[in-house]
Parts: structure tokens; sequence; C-alpha cells
């Protein structure tokens, strides 16, 4: 027999009856949508969260101050104040093969106000180089001047949602707003960065110069940062500026050789690498449950083939005894349970694709269908229709066809 | 032996033993029969006479235990199951009682499934079972689901199917037992009609004027051939035409 008449027979096997037929192909189309659907979910938060570690940058290091053995009793990270600003100024002096710019940042709650108009945000400390290293332009007015940042002037570059939330359609540039309670001129606007890698909004931030925020905010004389951001000059010297900061540090902190750091290195890639760790783990447990939906499924496809057997008994052997070797009647029923879970895994796609965008719409999740994996489903799929019709389409293909004519 | 008198059917001491458990049930005990081209044959017997294990035999469903049968020359006594299909495929053309058409399927695509097993192309198909429906007199119901049609027109889509792959030879399981007395005169009068053409045909029957329609009447009984008579019959009867 022909592949064609083989799919054509088993189509009208199947439509003959389709009540039988459908509850056979649910397990499959369950299993294949669920398959589809979260695949699409995990690759969408991978896309999401690569395109957010990418605009984060991946030149990126975080130092942190870290912890420090103390007469015995070892502190928390960020316990003891062990960074301090000229830390930063020595990196940047004595660096810059690998560096392309260190930034102090401390950060601060706090209210501004201008006008009738007042808005809880984000205070962040730091200098200029800061926005060299999140690669953030000004889309109005200027820069902090080296001046500023040493004399504690009171000036700002404020964010795309502070300066909605103050101003709304007004320019803000050369208005002074007040921070707290210290009168403050904003000389700037930061270009719109929107949302982070966590959800915040990024651009509800005022920046000022590190010495601002630290003396007239804060409060206090002391030179402790709470992390100095740096940037390396390609994602390739990543590592070796890593290193050099390492020993650095370790020199300008009087470490012994052996002793452990007090402060703490950290760049994007390994955190990215983590967080695809995580997602690897679930994508994998996913995966396992969509693999046990597809072999219950694939069982379900098997029961119904095993009754359509024994309830088509006498269609064999009438197909035997006029000329169907054992080999063509297996080839029917296999490619009768193919096609169950071909159409089953159709229409799995089809759910599966719909529920995603449903789920992406109502959760507000970036969602990626890919054809190559729908695809890869649906062989997938048909493979286990192959599967699980072998035994009862071997069955068929051994009945006696004397025996198969006789039966009742 | 010419070859238009060549025996399609030749049994050389034909036996089957069926193995029940331990016990030994013979079925059939040394059995030879020649069925020549062009002969009608009726096999009567009463149930349990090794009437069905020879037609078994004959339609290559089944293998002797001893003996040797030959059909259409070839001889099938040890074929293997596969190498049984094809000769059932092309030589033989079987009507069972019961019909035996596969439901909720056109009669058309009905007698194209043993074409369907040999391979051949769709168009081609197509008009060789439409050319046998219209030798049993039913080109006007290709169509037809056999829920649609009455038990004769059944029957005849079943002897269409065994006539589309052109065989040497046709068996016939009580062609006429789920026939009343009307339709099976017609049924019956398209063997004959077919058998005037060539064909052999070879029919199992208990109803003696069933029997008596056919040229040669072959009897068993306990596994034996008990009588072989060939009849002079006049084929002009008018309740045959």
């Amino acid at each position: 027999m022909t592949i064609h008449g083989a799919g054509r027979t088993a189509f009208r096997a199947l439509w003959r009856n389709p009540l039988r037929s459908s509850l056979a192909m649910l397990g499959i189309v369950i299993a294949v949508a669920a398959v589809v659907a979260t695949v699409a979910i995990g690759q969408g938060a991978k896309a999401k969260m690569a395109a957010q570690m990418a605009a984060l940058g991946t030149n990126l290091l975080i130092v942190h101050p870290g912890a420090m053995n103390l007469h015995g009793a070892v502190t928390g990270a960020g316990a003891v104040q062990t960074l301090v600003l000229s830390d930063a100024q020595a990196i940047a002096r004595e660096l810059t093969d690998d560096v392309l710019a260190v930034a102090p940042v401390d950060r601060s709650g706090g209210q501004v106000v201008y006008g009738h108009q007042n808005w809880a945000t984000q205070l962040q400390g730091t200098t200029n180089a800061f926005l060299t290293v999140r690669d953030w332009p000004i889309a109005e007015g200027r820069p902090f001047t080296r001046e500023e940042e040493k004399s504690a002037a009171k000036v700002c570059l404020i964010g795309n949602t502070v300066k909605t939330q103050l101003f709304g359609g007004e320019d803000p540039v050369g208005s002074v707003i007040r921070v707290k309670s210290m009168p403050c001129e904003v000389i700037g606007l930061l270009a719109v960065k929107g949302q982070g890698g966590w959800g915040q909004d990024q651009d509800d931030v005022v920046l000022m110069p590190w010495t601002t925020l630290m003396r007239r905010i804060v409060g206090t004389e002391s030179d402790a940062v709470g992390m100095l951001w740096i940037s390396a000059k390609s994602s390739d010297l990543v590592a070796d500026a890593q290193n050099e900061i390492d020993a650095l540090l370790r020199q300008r902190h009087h470490l012994a050789a052996g002793a452990p750091d007090d402060f703490d290195i950290r760049n994007l890639a390994e955190m990215q690498s983590a967080m695809k760790d995580q997602m690897s783990t679930l994508a994998l447990l996913l995966g396992t449950v969509a693999l046990i939906s597809l072999i219950v499924g694939a069982i379900g496809i098997a029961n119904v083939m095993l009754v359509s057997v024994t309830e088509r008994t006498r269609e064999i052997g009438i197909r035997m005894a006029i000329g169907a070797t054992g080999g063509d009647v297996l080839v029917q029923f296999l490619v009768e349970a193919m096609a169950l879970a071909a159409v089953g895994g159709a229409f799995g796609c089809g759910l599966g694709a719909g529920a995603t965008r449903v789920i992406g719409q109502v959760a507000h999740w970036h969602v990626v269908l890919s054809p190559f994996v729908m695809v890869a489903t649906l062989v997938v799929a048909g493979m286990a229709g192959i599967v699980a019709g072998f035994y009862p389409a071997l069955r068929a293909s051994r009945l006696d066809p004397i025996e198969a004519l006789r039966y009742e | 032996m010419t070859a238009d008198t060549a025996a399609v059917i030749r049994a050389i001491d034909l036996a089957k033993t069926y193995r029940m458990g331990d016990v030994e049930v013979p079925a059939l005990k040394g059995v030879s029969l020649e069925v020549l081209r062009g002969e009608m044959v009726a096999v009567m017997g009463p149930s349990g006479s090794g009437k069905s294990t020879f037609m078994n035999l004959v339609g290559c469903l089944d293998r002797p235990s001893t003996g040797t049968i030959l059909v259409a020359g070839q001889d099938v006594s040890r074929l293997s199951r596969i190498a049984r299909a094809k000769v059932r495929g092309r030589t033989i053309g079987f009507v069972f009682q019961g019909f035996q058409l596969l439901p909720r399927t056109s009669a058309l695509e009905n007698v194209e499934l043993p074409l369907v097993y040999q391979k051949v192309s769709g168009r081609e198909r197509k008009r060789r079972a439409v050319a046998a429906l219209e030798r049993v007199g039913l080109g006007d119901r290709l169509d037809h689901t056999p829920a649609r049609l009455s038990g004769g027109q059944q029957q005849r889509v079943a002897i269409a199917r065994a006539l589309v792959t052109g065989p040497e030879l046709l068996l016939a399981d009580e062609p006429t037992g789920n026939l009343d007395s009307a339709t099976s005169v017609e049924v019956l009068a398209l063997f004959q009609e077919l058998n005037d053409q060539g064909l052999t045909v070879v029919l199992v029957t208990h109803e003696p004027d069933i029997a008596a329609r056919a040229k040669r009447i072959v009897a068993f009984k306990d596994g034996h051939l008990v009588s072989d008579e060939r009849i002079r019959q006049d084929r002009s009867r008018p309740e045959a035409a």
C-alpha cells in the first residue's frame, strides 16, 4: 500500500469514530499545547533577560565593600565601610589600560518638590563617570562639572519620570527643585532608559554629585562608598580588569597574602550565567512535565489503538484475505496512530499558541513563539504516536486471517 | 495437458491436523483432488467434515500439515505468510457468506481494496473497479455504501471485489447463505455467467439445489473426500436465466 493510500485509509478509519478519535487525541493535544506554551514563555523570559542584561552592559563590574574579619567575628557583606572614594580614584588613575570609567554610587530615598508637585524618588550620588558606565546620555542640559563634584554643589540631573511628575510638559532645565530640604538646580534631563532588569523604573531617579548626596543629604563626612560601578573597555577585558582591580584594592587595603578580600567584585556575565542556570533548571523542569504529559498522551493513543484493533478484527481478516500482508496491516495501524498523534499535535500547537498569546497579554509577559519548536514538537508527537501504535499494530499484523474472518 | 485443461487446484494427499493443547484433532485426513480450469465445483458436507479446512488450504489462508497443494500450478503448501498473502491477492478471489464488505466505505472503494494491496495506481485502480462493478451489474451504484445496498447487491459488490484482480480461481463460502431464495438464484446465475466466461469457481454450500447448478459436486465427510460426481445439466433451464 502506498503512503498516500495508507494516510487516506487512516483518516477514514479515524473519522468513522470521531468521539473516540478526539478523546484519544486529547492527551496529545494537551501535551503539545503545554510544551509550546511553556517553551514560548520560557524563551520570552530568557530573551527579555538577555536584552536587559545587554542594556546594562556586559562590560560592567560592580564592587561592593565585603565582609571583614573583626576580632574573630565575620560581619556580613557591606557591614563595614571598607571601600572609599580614593579607591575609585586610584582605579581610574592606575588601570587605564582596561578600565573605561569608575563611578562611586550611593543611594538614598527622598522626596523631591517643585511648586505644588512632589514625588518620592531615588536619590543617587555619583559622578559623571556613571553616565559613561551606564552609557546613559543626557537628553537636555549638561553633566556635572569637576568643580561641582568636588564642592558638593547643589545641582542635579533628573530622570524622565521625575521630570513628568514634577514638571509635566514644562522644561525642567534651570529650575530649582527641593530635594528633601535642600534647594537644588536641575542642570540636565537624562535620556529615557525604560524598565530595568528587575522591573524597576530606571527613569525614576535624581542624580547628584556623590559629595552632594553624602555631605548635604545623608550628612556624613565619611569617604566610604556603597559601591563602585566600573566598566571595562570591552567585554574581552572584563576578566583582566577584574583581576587588576582585585590586586589594586588588596594592595590599597593592606591585605596580607592569603587573607580574604574585604570587598566583592561581581561582573554581569557571572550574574547573567547564574540567571541562565536558573532559567535552564526551570526549563528542564517544565520540559520534564511536558514530556510526562506526552507519555500520558501516547498511552491514551496506545489504549485506543488496542481497542480499535480488537473491534476491527474482521476488517483485518478481510484485508488479509484479499491480499494484505502482515506488513500492510502493520503500516495501516501505525499510520493511524501517527495520524492521531499528528492531528492531535496540530491542534495542540494551535491551542498552545493561542494560550501563549492570552497569557502574554493578560500577564504582560514577553513570549516568543518559535515555529521551530512547534515543528519539533509535532515531530516528537508523531514519533510518540508511532511508538504508542507499534504494539497494537503488531498485534493486528499477526492475526490469523481465518480466525479474524470468523470473529464476531 | 494443455493450458486450457490445466489444473487450477491440485491437492495431493492433503492433510491438516489442529493442535488443541495436548490433543491433536485431525480435520483433513489425506485428500487428493484436481479442479481443472473452467470447472464450477460445489463442495458439500456437514460441519466438521473438513470442507472448510480444505477451502482454507485452497485459499492459502492456512498451510497443510502434510501433503501438497498447488494453486494455478504453484506449490503453496510451504509458502510463508507474506508469500501466501501475495498468492491470495493475485490468484484467488474470495466471496464470503456474510459479504464481508468494509462498512461506511463506498462500493467502488471496497472493490478497489485488493488493488490497493497490489500497488496499482489510483487511476488504473478506479478504471478496473468500475469495470468489475459494471460486470456484476452495479455500474450505477459506485458511491453507495454497503448500508444502502440490498443483500444481493452487497454480495455482487463482494463478487466484483473478488473479480477485480483478474483471479484464476473464485472461492465462494456459502455465497447464498444470507440471501433469500430469489436473490440466491440471481447471485448463482452470476456465478454461472462468470464460469461460462471461463472462470474457475469453487463454492461451498449445504443446499443441494444450489449445488445442482454446478458442473461437479464433491462431498466431504470426517476429513475424507467421499464423493466426486460430474453432472450434465441443461443450463438453459428457465429459472436459471
